[in-house]
């Protein structure tokens, strides 16, 4: 997502902004807070629990069967917590933001605790219990024998290599491959119909016409415990309730907690029925997957207003369920999402900064699986809780079909503008071309949609797991080093020649498409190692039997039990490796201002004593993003390359490698392994982040910016992800708001596939006015225009700043 | 191909006219007005501005100039002597840090009209299209006319932000590619509007009524200049004369904006205004209500 998200949540000040007349609810404040001012922490109980488990002596059961059980002993024993006044109840930990460790996937060592507790940004607190616990208990039974430790032992030398030197990550490592979102089967079938389904499975399975009919009996009968589990955990979360009903003095209260025991009975054992049955069942499943294993990114229900408006239209048909009833509902449910922060990492990555979210990506709108408009009465009943709550958890997005009404953009342009970076935009109608393009069925890919940062996926029906970003621009480093990685002197790339003596541009960017080619082989072949790893030892019983067909193939999703399996590199850094192809080619090949061998010498020293040179490269170079084909094409020819080097090859899972375009804040550390690039970008500094152009490479304006990007296929990936950077005032009025709605029809008349907007505050700014070069894009309105606003004079400059700190919404 | 001296073209352009449009700014203007926040759009030529905070000091400018106007002062900065300088911006070709920027290029109507077209699909969404401003677009006629005409017939709508202040011929001649004309009422006085823009109203007002009888569409502009033209009695002659032209145009209220005082510095000339402030927003509403009361449809701001 975005580098905002780093500084945990995003308002606590209590504000709301919706304009609606009643705001939330007393308890939904005092929720809400509660939430807000809980401090993360890490939970040692999970591990514990896990660790006593697989402390027992393994008796003859299959690996998936072992999995089950163990998260059956997760489900039986952990601490229920209903907390005063909540409607949805249930906690991933034993208290609201105690979050879990995964030891069995990768074990924070003590040092890891330390500097988890102890880090400036997004810390978890870590009590002397859990370290005790985590030195005494978990260290010394996981330690070697994690998945992590696998997988780092699997790999290659030369894996290790490149891994090191920054040109991919690895995200199965840490978190297990997850990237799933859930479609609508829950709410027509109950944990019990799950059970007959895996039954009828197993009853149907042959072992003398299928040769692999006994693994996939151990599957289901796996996926058959733990869906007996998730049943368990609902009816302790009954009994809980049960008990503080009998304690309960207030009467309005008590029957709540009878009704919340009613239903922890019903769901999600049964079908719901009601919108607080759906709601309570999607969060008991949200568990069972968040607890079983720590899947990126976290799961979510999906497309919710579609989800929820059967039983809205229902229920407020009937006189059962007011607006403002549901309103609450849906406030205690988002409530429930902030109160998970993302697991913590392990390792070097530990220490970086990290975010708390999960990425978890509630859908709006887009299309229903028959291509009609799919915005309903609950569309706007959920952008409303999203403006109200305004949380960092759980985040959102609006799918935005040309077949969906302008008010709809319009509403969500309202929240946009509050500026807390909700919701993102996406294009309904290409991310169904994406999905239609690599085999999905008309009716799977209309009800997909988005998650993650801005991933495409059928939801219900598809593994499409991230498995690490790529350095586009390290590539270009190694490439004008003959293969060498000048950072560290090692060889880590073929041979493709000494750049000084490349004839023409043709001839470099042949070497640079042969690294890419190389790299990519190289992050393939280990991953293919990695996702049979997964598949082998840590197999996801319950997420399974969410995901068709899991049960109907018996197979794990792990090993292909999904109806598609994708696989994504995301590839980085596009504005920085197009804007330094466009500088070799410009002032080295085209206009010979600048030799070959100066070039290397000026970005080997960092552009020491060369400022003149560096703003040459900076300010004379055609640029991506401003809408300049001579650039553009180049963007283009990146793009094909890193296409071509990926998309179609096999994974281990029956299913295809394709590529993504999306940095998450991966950005920064992959500029902090690369020396000065020709696009006059110093040593260290971040790249350049999605499908953006690089900071303050832009002059043409927001069009022009879309006009770039949109010259690549966004049809052809799983998701791109492009940033626009507002101030309050040019969406100040309704007009604002308007065009605002234009620019985002404009761009997905292009086919672009999504756009998320920062409302420019104060104090971004006051860093523009610091460094104006990294800011020279920031538009500004004036009076009755818009500028730049580092071409303003100070005393102009100063004046909006104050302006924009008494007009921040 | 006809050309003209054109000093920006702003993409995403959303005060100027209805949706997202371009804004072509073409060089030169009949009138001068102390207040204007482009005052590099008046002199037809090419100029120069400077951003002196952009300065490397490399000294490239001061080898390259041909009149020696350039001198290094104790920081090794560039400094023009406006004496020496004839503005033929040899310099900003060597100025890669963009501390010297040429303002003011040639081009053609072909070159102008395909960087407008690039925004075909946002103005198709959004109701937008060209506007041509300036400086006084329609001072430099034949151009301003081709790119009007050569817009049309690519299917692209038309704006003119014009301070009314050329021949009636010019107006007959672009009206028929012209969808819109922003027009500009600066003061209803004729003395006061020769002393403070150098030119009298008379025929800009003459202009300004003809147009409304031909039933053109019409979006009046009046800039409040503190001081200048914010007087009750202009302003109620302001709504005097435009409700009883022939047929009513909505009128923008935009506030005066010292904005354009950094820039007058960067072109090396002398801002009258001094310290004038924007005028406060009740002042604004002020003028909007008085103008109200002649019945007309006021918005402030562009």
């Amino acid at each position: 997502m975005d580098k905002e998200f780093d500084s945990g949540p995003v308002d606590d000040s209590g504000r709301y902004g919706s304009g609606k007349a009643q705001g939330p609810t007393a308890r939904v404040r005092r929720l809400r807070q509660q939430s807000l001012d809980a401090e993360p922490s890490i939970s040692t109980e999970r591990a514990v629990l896990m660790t006593a488990f697989y402390r027992q002596p393994r008796t003859l059961v299959s690996e998936p069967v072992w999995r089950a059980r163990a998260f059956r002993h997760l489900m039986e024993h952990r601490t229920v917590c209903i907390l005063d006044g909540e409607l949805i109840v249930g906690e991933k930990g034993p208290e609201p933001k105690a979050t879990p460790t995964y030891p069995e996937l990768c074990c924070h060592s003590l040092e890891d605790f330390e500097i988890l507790d102890g880090r400036e940004k997004t810390p978890f607190r870590v009590s002397e219990q859990a370290r005790r616990e985590q030195a005494g208990t978990v260290i010394p039974f996981w330690q070697g024998r994690s998945m992590r430790d696998r997988i780092l032992e699997a790999m290659a030398p030369e894996w290790h290599e490149a891994y090191q030197a920054g040109i991919f990550t690895e995200f199965m490592e840490q978190r297990s491959p997850g990237h799933t979102v859930l479609d609508d089967k829950i709410y027509r079938k109950g944990m019990l119909d799950f059970i007959a389904d895996i039954e009828a499975a197993m009853d149907g399975l042959d072992d003398s016409a299928d040769p692999l009919a006994w693994e996939r009996r151990e599957q289901l009968k796996a996926m058959k415990i733990t869906a007996g589990a998730i049943i368990t955990l609902g009816r302790r979360h009954a009994e809980e309730a049960r008990r503080q009903a009998g304690l309960e003095k207030n009467a309005q209260r008590r029957a709540e907690l009878e009704e919340i025991a009613r239903i922890c009975d019903k769901v999600p054992a049964n079908r719901p029925d009601t919108f607080h049955e759906a709601l309570q069942y999607y969060w008991f499943v949200h568990l069972g997957v968040t607890s079983e294993l720590n899947p990126w990114d976290a799961f979510n229900p999906g497309k919710l207003d579609q989800h929820l408006y059967p039983f809205y239209r229902r229920e407020t048909a009937a006189g059962t369920l007011t607006r403002r009833a549901a309103e609450e509902l849906l406030h205690c449910f988002w409530i429930k999402f902030n109160n998970q922060p993302a697991p913590p990492k392990v390792g070097v990555t530990a220490a970086e900064s990290s975010t708390y979210t999960d990425f978890a990506q509630i859908n709006t709108g887009g299309v229903k699986a028959d291509g009609s408009d799919a915005v309903n009465e609950v569309t706007y009943l959920l952008l409303d809780v999203i403006e109200e709550m305004r949380l960092l958890q759980p985040s959102s997005s609006v799918q935005l079909s040309r077949k969906n009404p302008d008010r709809f953009m319009k509403r969500a342009a309202r929240i946009i503008r509050t500026g807390f970076g909700q919701p993102s935009v996406f294009n309904t109608d290409v991310v169904i071309q994406e999905m239609l393009r690599t085999g999905k069925t008309l009716e799977d890919a209309r009800n997909g949609g988005t998650s993650g940062c801005v991933e495409t996926g059928a939801f219900g029906k598809e593994n499409y797991c991230l498995t690490g970003y790529f350095n586009l621009p390290k590539i270009l480093e190694i490439t004008l080093h003959d293969g060498v990685d000048p950072q560290s002197g090692k060889r880590l790339g073929p041979r493709t020649g000494q750049a000084a003596e490349f004839k023409d541009y043709d001839e470099l960017f042949a070497a640079f498409a042969r690294q890419v080619r190389h790299f990519v082989d190289i992050k393939i072949r280990g991953n293919q190692v990695i996702e049979q790893l997964y598949a082998h030892h840590l197999p996801v019983p319950f997420l399974s039997l969410l995901i068709d067909d899991c049960i109907a193939t018996g197979r794990d999703y792990h090993a292909g039990g999904a109806r598609y399996n994708t696989s994504y590199i995301q590839g980085v850094g596009l504005g920085s490796i197009t804007d330094s192809l466009s500088a070799i080619r410009h002032h080295v090949f085209n206009e010979k201002s600048v030799s070959m061998t100066e070039l290397l010498d000026a970005l080997g020293s960092d552009f020491d004593g060369q400022e003149r040179l560096r703003q040459l490269l900076v300010n004379r170079t055609p640029r991506y993003g401003n809408d300049d084909d001579r650039a553009d094409d180049i963007m283009r020819e990146v793009f094909e390359v890193y296409f071509g080097a990926i998309d179609g090859r096999p994974n281990s899972k029956g299913g295809s490698y394709r590529i993504n375009l999306l940095p998450t804040t991966v950005h920064v550390y992959f500029g902090s392994v690369i020396g000065a690039m020709p696009d006059g970008r110093r040593a260290g500094k971040p790249l350049s982040e999605g499908i953006s152009p690089v900071q303050g490479a832009d002059r043409k304006g927001p069009t022009a910016v879309l006009r770039s990007a949109a010259k690549m296929d966004h049809a052809r990936t799983g998701g791109t992800l492009l940033n626009q950077k507002f101030t309050p005032q040019v969406l100040k009025d309704e007009e604002g708001l308007d065009k605002l709605v234009q620019l985002v029809r404009g761009y997905f008349r292009l086919d672009g596939h999504h756009i998320q907007f920062n409302v420019v505050d104060a104090e971004t700014l006051r860093k523009a006015q610091a460094s104006p070069e990294e800011y020279r894009d920031l538009i500004v309105r004036v009076a009755g225009y818009s500028d730049y606003f580092c071409d303003l004079g100070e005393a102009l400059q100063e004046e909006i700043i104050t302006r924009t700190e008494h007009e921040a919404f | 191909m006809t050309t003209g001296i054109v000093f920006d073209i702003k993409r995403f352009s959303i005060h100027d006219g209805p949706g997202i449009r371009t804004t072509v700014f073409l060089k030169g203007c009949p009138l001068h007005c102390p207040w204007c926040h482009n005052p590099e759009s008046q002199h037809p030529d090419p100029d120069v501005m400077l951003y002196p905070g952009r300065c490397i000091a490399c000294g490239s400018c001061v080898d390259a100039c041909p009149e020696h106007a350039i001198s290094r002062d104790a920081e090794g900065k560039a400094v023009t002597d406006p004496a020496l300088c004839k503005r033929c911006g040899t310099c900003t070709e060597h100025c890669y840090a963009e501390a010297r920027r040429r303002v003011g290029q040639e081009m053609t109507v072909s070159e102008v009209v395909e960087e407008v077209e690039r925004d075909r699909d946002f103005y198709e969404e959004s109701g937008g299209g060209v506007t041509l401003s300036g400086g006084e677009p329609l001072s430099q006629k034949a151009f301003a006319l081709e790119l009007l005409r050569e817009s049309r017939e690519r299917g692209i709508r038309t704006a003119v932000d014009t301070c009314g202040a050329v021949a009636w011929s010019v107006f007959e001649a672009v009206r028929p590619y012209t969808d819109l004309f922003l027009y500009d009422i600066k003061h209803m006085d004729d003395a006061a509007h020769r002393e403070n823009t150098g030119a009298g109203n008379r025929r800009i007002l003459k202009n300004l009524e003809k147009l409304s009888a031909l039933g053109h569409a019409i979006n009046l502009r009046f800039a409040v200049i503190p001081g200048i033209n914010d007087d009750e009695e202009n302003i109620r002659r302001t709504g005097a004369f435009a409700a009883a032209l022939p047929n009513r145009h909505p009128v923008s209220v935009l506030p005066f904006h010292a904005a354009g005082g950094e820039k007058y510095k960067r072109l090396g000339q002398s801002y009258t205004l001094g310290e004038l402030g924007p005028p406060q927003d009740h002042r604004i509403a002020g003028v909007a209500r008085l103008l109200e009361a002649y019945d007309l449809e006021v918005r402030i701001g562009g």
